[in-house]
This record gives structure tokens, C-alpha cells and sequence, in this order.
């Protein structure tokens, strides 16, 4: 019993192990190509049009009502301490720090992250994935690349809309529903927010889009067995990719914001 | 000329290939038979390098493909046209698109050249007037001949079939094993052709193996191997008629 412990530890071990290399190995395979220019750009293009517009309406409504219900709890325990003021400047740390790069990677980690694995893992079950390298060109170039970069371009830009419509949504219940001044909300925000603090969200996003395309394109070119591989490697695509950027967030928010 | 120099594939400590030799000298068109699960599709992959060989080597035209990585792997495989088992075109692509992809790849023609090679391809495999069509509206036997264009596409000196007829009714059969031979003179390719379907060897090859516990019995002429009295070939060739 003991043996058999220890010898599902040691293979899980090796298997998280081997995950996480073919993750690093197929990102750097991809960021080499970028570096030396094999970028199919109209196919590019296509993943930022599909990543970044596409996504808009879901990033942009669950940034809203997130901002709002934030402001909500926190409006109401500021007021009954006398520190209504300090609403907006907190709300805008939290939404340009945190709410808005992280809840973005969120939606963008279910809505494109499954859906490139999914596409991915459909094309290498039916073996178009061996096709496009037999027809002149390769799968990282064809496949990943653009896909890594229209999620590490896209990312920061629904991040920073984002950004405006949190802090709009928190601005609104504060003043509408709380009761605080819109001068005083304003005043603190703009007190308390520094350039560092979008660009650094940002920049989280940026990370967060290439973890996200790099997990999520791995899973699919790694899916085997039919329709059950390509849904076990969905599930799995979305969640690893949460858990990285979960973990990358908080070393990388204690670094940026110390 | 392809030469296999003591190749083996292992899988899981399995051997699909037990260190064989074999040479395929240009335009022959060469069968490989055995049943489901024999390796023979590991095969074709291996010559292409869609997977990678556990020992051995393999060379195209002098030129070790085993040891070839990134931009010359990409090169090396032009010189080869794939027909898949699945068919495995792009379905989120037009037919047009599918049988072009490999000419915006490797050749970067003018479009009005990828138009007119595109569509003497689909002619050549009867399926003209269909390039605005997705693959999702073609049949089984439709799609296989879109697979054959856009593998003979870039006029390839090698085409491999994996189970070009598997699945298909005795007619559609019929019509892809012509279009195998019509290909191999129009071309002068060396074909290469994995199935389990006897009666595409005796129509389109002029040599065939048999991959049997992970070597090859060579069997000769179709006729031949017909004829065998090697039990193995002989039981699989019965089984496979019956």
C-alpha cells in the first residue's frame, strides 16, 4: 500500500514534470519563431481579430459588475468608518492591479483558452494537425504562433478597457447607490493611482496571455483517444491555465507592487 | 530512392518495426499489407518523420531524413504528398483553400496560378466545380479525392496512402484506385501505399510487403503474393479475400 503511494506520487510527479516542459519547450519554439520572423500574419491577425474583438462584450460585462459589486462592499464598510473618500483611490488600486488583468485572463482562460484546445485537439485527432506539416509549413508556426500572439497582444487591450469600465462600475454604485461624492471618489482615485499601476496590470496581462495561449495550445496538440481525449484536454487547458495564472499573479503582484 | 537502414519503432517497450532494411527505388509503386495494428501506418509516418525513429535511419535520396530538424525537416517533406487515412482536411477551409494550402506554403504563387493549379487538380480527380464547397459537404470517397489533389498539389516525387480505400463502398474504391495509378504515371511517383485491402494491392502495385511482427516478408508481385505459400502471407491474403 505504502509502495503503491509513493509509485502514484512519484508518476504523478513526473507527469506534472513532463507538463510543464512541453509547455516551456513549445513556447520557446514559438516565441524562437517570432523572434526570426516565421509569423503567418494574416492568420495572426484572424486570432487577434477572434481573441480581442470577439471577447469585448464578456471581458467588458464582467469587468462592469464585478467593479460594481466591489464597490458595493467596500463603499459600505468605508462609509461606516468615516473614510468614504477613500473608495475611489482603493477601487481604482484593485481594479487596475488586480480586478481587471486578472478577471480578464479568467474569462479569456474559458472562453479562448477551451476553445483553442478544443480546436487544436480536433485537428490533431483527425490528423490535420500532420497535414499542415506535411503541406510546407509546421504547427508552431501555423497553429501556435499566432495564437500566442493574438492572446499576449489582446490580453493587455481588453485589459485596459477593462480598466475604464471596472472603475466606471465601481464609480457609479459609489455615487448612485452609496451616496459618495463623485468629486471626493475622483479625487482619491486619481491621488492614489500611478502610472506603474495599469502599466504593471497590463504587463500581468501580457503574462497572463502567454501562459494561457502556451497551456492552452499544449493540451490541444497533446489530445489523443476522440472526442473523450479532446474534451478531457478542454478541461484540462482551462483549469491548469487558471491555476498557472493564479500562481503567477501573486509573485508577480508582490514584485510589481511591493 | 528510399533506403531504410535498421530502423525500429518502439512504443511503450512494443516493437512495430524490428530493425528492418529495406530500399524503394524511384517510381515503383510499392504496397504494404498486414493487419490493423501491424505498424504500417507507423510506417509512413516515420519516412516523413511525423514521428521520430527509436533506432535506425532513413534516407531520401541520400539524405538522412532521421537527422533533419525545423527548416530543412519543412523542405525535406516537400518532396512528399500525404494522403491520410481520415482524409484530415482543414474543415474549417473551402476545398479550394485545402487543395491551395500546401502552393501558399512552399511555392508562393501568384494567385491567379494557385486558381489554375487547384483546379486542374480537382479535375484530375473528378471533382471539378466543387472549390467553394467545406469539406463537411463532400462524402467519405468526395473527401479522399480532395486529400489525393491537395497531396499531388505541389507535384510531389513521393506519395504515401494511408488506407486510401479503407471504408469507402467497391465503387468509390474503384475510382480512388485509378486515380492512384492515373497519379503515379502522371507524376512518374513512387508510390507508397499502406492497406489491409487486397484487392487495392492487386490494382495498383507492382510490389508488395507484408509487415508481420514488426519485420518485412517480401512477397514479390501482386501475382505473387497472390501465390504465396508462406502461411502468413497466404492466411492474411485468404482472409482478406474471403
Amino acid at each position: 500500500m505504502k509502495k503503491n503511494l509513493a509509485e502514484s506520487l512519484g508518476v504523478g510527479y513526473l507527469s506534472v514534470m513532463e507538463q510543464i516542459g512541453g509547455v516551456f519547450l513549445l513556447f520557446w519554439k514559438a516565441a524562437s519563431g517570432i523572434l526570426n520572423k516565421k509569423i503567418d500574419v494574416r492568420n495572426s491577425f484572424d486570432q487577434m481579430n477572434r481573441i480581442g474583438l470577439d471577447s469585448i462584450p464578456v471581458a467588458l460585462t464582467t469587468a462592469v459588475f464585478v467593479g460594481m459589486v466591489f464597490a458595493v462592499q467596500i463603499a459600505n464598510e468605508f462609509v461606516k468608518f468615516g473614510a468614504g473618500k477613500m473608495v475611489g483611490g482603493v477601487m481604482a488600486l484593485a481594479v487596475a492591479r488586480e480586478i481587471a488583468p486578472v478577471l480578464t485572463a479568467v474569462v479569456i482562460a474559458g472562453r479562448v483558452g477551451a476553445s483553442i484546445a478544443a480546436e487544436l485537439g480536433t485537428m490533431k485527432v483527425t490528423q490535420q494537425v500532420d497535414a499542415i506539416n506535411m503541406l510546407g509549413t509546421d504547427h508552431v508556426r501555423y497553429l501556435v504562433i499566432p495564437r500566442l500572439m493574438g492572446l499576449s497582444v489582446m490580453l493587455p487591450v481588453l485589459t485596459l478597457f477593462a480598466d475604464v469600465i471596472g472603475f466606471l462600475g465601481s464609480f457609479l454604485v459609489s455615487v448612485f447607490l452609496v451616496g459618495i461624492n463623485p468629486y471626493g471618489f475622483l479625487e482619491t482615485a486619481g491621488n492614489f493611482l500611478k502610472t506603474g499601476d495599469v502599466l504593471g496590470g497590463v504587463f500581468k496581462a501580457f503574462i497572463f496571455g502567454m501562459i494561457i495561449a502556451s497551456i492552452s495550445c499544449y493540451k490541444g496538440l497533446k489530445a489523443k483517444n476522440g472526442a473523450k481525449g479532446v474534451g478531457e484536454s478542454t478541461t484540462s487547458a482551462v483549469v491548469s491555465s487558471l491555476i498557472t495564472v493564479f500562481i503567477f499573479n501573486y509573485f508577480m503582484s508582490v514584485m510589481l507592487f511591493k | 530512392m528510399i533506403k531504410l537502414s535498421g530502423v525500429t519503432k518502439e512504443f511503450s517497450g512494443k516493437k512495430v518495426l524490428d530493425n528492418v532494411f529495406l530500399e524503394i527505388p524511384d517510381g515503383q509503386k510499392l504496397a504494404v499489407i498486414g493487419p490493423s495494428g501491424c505498424g504500417k501506418s507507423t510506417l509512413l509516418r516515420l519516412l516523413v518523420k511525423l514521428s521520430p525513429v527509436s533506432r535506425g535511419s532513413i534516407f531520401v535520396d541520400g539524405r538522412e531524413i532521421t537527422m533533419l530538424e525545423g527548416d530543412p525537416l519543412i523542405k525535406a517533406r516537400m518532396a512528399f504528398g500525404f494522403v491520410f487515412q481520415t482524409s484530415a482536411l482543414f474543415d474549417s477551409l473551402s476545398v479550394y483553400e485545402n487543395v491551395a494550402f500546401g502552393l501558399r506554403q512552399q511555392k508562393h504563387l501568384a494567385e491567379d496560378a494557385i486558381s489554375r493549379i487547384v483546379k486542374e487538380r480537382l479535375e484530375m480527380v473528378d471533382l471539378p466545380g466543387t472549390e467553394k464547397l467545406m469539406p463537411s459537404e463532400l462524402s467519405g470517397g468526395m473527401q479522399k479525392r480532395v486529400s489525393l489533389a491537395r497531396a499531388i498539389a505541389t507535384d510531389p516525387k513521393i506519395i504515401l496512402y494511408d488506407e486510401p480505400t479503407t471504408g469507402l463502398d467497391p465503387i468509390t474504391s474503384t475510382v480512388i484506385e485509378d486515380l492512384i495509378n492515373k497519379l503515379a504515371v502522371r507524376f512518374k511517383a513512387t508510390s507508397i501505399i499502406v492497406t489491409h485491402q487486397i484487392t487495392t494491392v492487386y490494382r495498383t502495385c507492382d510490389r508488395v510487403l507484408m509487415l508481420h511482427e514488426g519485420k518485412f516478408i517480401e512477397t514479390g508481385s501482386a501475382a505473387q503474393t497472390a501465390a504465396s505459400i508462406d502461411p502468413v502471407v497466404s492466411n492474411f491474403i485468404k482472409g482478406g479475400l474471403n
